[in-house]
């Protein structure tokens, strides 16, 4: 029963050729086999969202995903924000809004942002809490959080106004 | 909290699916989103033998409409119906796609499948509650061939549908809604699994009787509601609508008072939303 299955991984740009179990989830494929330890693993039944991690671009959680179901797909995880020039403009923004105290579930919260930013349809506050409220942070009361979210996504929006459908449609 | 052994098949088409189920028996379990599976795998309620990965079957995630039916492939995600064009700009299917809302979070409705939802027939889901209110038909494949079944007959009860062991949910067929259409939940939480929910279709016109109220939270399945679909289409009251939906659960044999009060909330409120559409 323990079945072994060669699959294919990019991770940040990276490619992997990784020996996996069936019932390895994909977070512990990134943080056991790839070594990619900046995604964290909480709850490991999909409520927490410390986890979350993009796969071909868009947010997942990675305790919800078996390895093998990944085969052949884009991983990006918080380490693929910052280069060598230095933190990206979500990183900046959550340093200069406070919003991680303990910073447990602040890579599954930027990865969320990172992700979802795209999904927003007119930015706003509420449309902001919405999808903060995927992940579960015990420390900051989220304000925080959200402050940082609603900043880079209205920047963002601002340099590359996307147009999406709208929700009353 | 991590899921125990298993062996994993990935199928080629729905036929290789079906194929493999049969070989592999009553032990093997599809797998496509995995956002109600591996979770139940990881807490062990659920401990399947095989798993017949469906992912990569090209083709059933189509998302598209003829002759004012939706047809919605098993594979397309949650977020791909809440983003389709086709299903918001569609007269008669609108509501599907502002339901989609509802469906846990953004990183679960990437994942979450259509055909997963039906199949796993959980009984507070939005899905399985659509597909009674639309009055579906979800087409399934085995060794048998191609059936549709109507989603009313589908779903018997908590996790539990019609379909055999062998079979696999390919698309669902959507006809439209031929009046104005509202829906409301109440969770603890948003994105939580809903306590209550209910779906309205008023009549098509005025004096018609095919007013549509289907419910959550009342019955281990999603169900209709005879009593409130006839005040709805005589145009009640909110105070008939609350007398009505007491006597479908009174029917129904709930007696739980705060869930009698959650389900008749819930129609109120969705009435109000279809109506003011």
């Amino acid at each position: 029963m323990s079945e072994r299955h060669l699959i294919e991984l990019q991770v940040n740009g990276e490619p992997h050729e990784l020996l996996v179990e069936a019932r390895e989830t994909l977070v512990d494929v990134l943080r056991h086999r790839v070594g990619a330890t900046g995604t964290h693993v909480a709850c490991e039944h999909g409520i927490c969202g410390a986890c979350t991690v993009l796969i071909d671009g868009e947010p997942a959680r990675s305790c919800l995903v078996l390895g093998v179901m990944a085969d052949g797909h884009e991983i990006r995880t918080v380490e693929s924000l910052a280069d060598e020039s230095g933190l990206n403009d979500l990183q900046e923004a959550f340093t200069a809004c406070h919003s991680l105290q303990c910073g447990f579930c602040t890579p599954g919260m930027l990865m969320l942002a990172e992700g979802g930013i795209p999904h927003l349809e007119d930015t706003s506050r509420e449309e902001v809490r919405e999808l903060v409220s995927a992940n579960l942070c015990r420390c900051t009361g989220y304000e925080t959080i959200v402050d940082a979210v609603e900043q880079v996504a209205q920047q963002r929006r601002s340099e590359d106004p996307t147009v999406t459908e709208g929700a009353s449609a | 909290m991590k899921p125990a052994p298993v062996s994993y098949h990935r199928a080629s088409s729905v036929s290789d699916a079906v194929d493999l189920l049969t070989t592999l028996g009553e032990e093997s379990k599809v797998i496509a989103g995995g956002q109600s599976l591996v979770p139940m795998m990881s807490f062990r309620l659920a401990r399947p033998e095989h798993l017949v990965d469906i992912t990569r079957i090209p083709g059933l995630d189509s998302i598209e409409l003829a002759d004012d039916e939706l047809t919605i492939g098993a594979l397309a995600t949650h977020q791909a119906v809440l983003e389709s064009p086709v299903v918001r700009h569609s007269a008669g299917h609108g509501l599907i796609a502002r339901t989609m809302r509802h469906v846990g979070h953004l990183p679960i409705r990437t994942r979450g499948t259509v055909g997963g939802s039906i199949a796993h027939a959980d009984g507070s889901a939005e899905w399985p509650l659509l597909a009674v209110l639309f009055g579906a038909r979800v087409v399934a494949e085995g060794v048998a061939g191609e059936r549709e079944v109507p989603a009313e007959e589908l779903f018997f009860g908590l996790y539990t549908t019609c379909l055999e062991p062998d079979e696999i949910v390919t698309r669902v067929i959507f006809p439209p809604a031929k009046g104005a259409t509202g829906f409301a939940e109440y969770g603890l939480r948003h994105g939580d699994f809903a306590l209550a929910a209910a779906g309205v279709v008023l009549p098509s016109a005025v004096g018609a009787t095919d007013a549509r109220v289907v419910v959550s939270g009342a019955a281990p399945a999603p169900t209709r509601l005879p009593a409130t679909e006839a005040a709805v289409a005589a145009g009640a009251s909110d105070e008939a609508l609350r007398q009505s939906v007491m006597a479908d659960l009174d029917e129904l044999e709930v007696d739980d008072d705060y869930q009698r009060d959650l389900v008749t909330g819930m129609v109120i409120k969705a009435v109000k939303e279809a109506r003011t559409r």
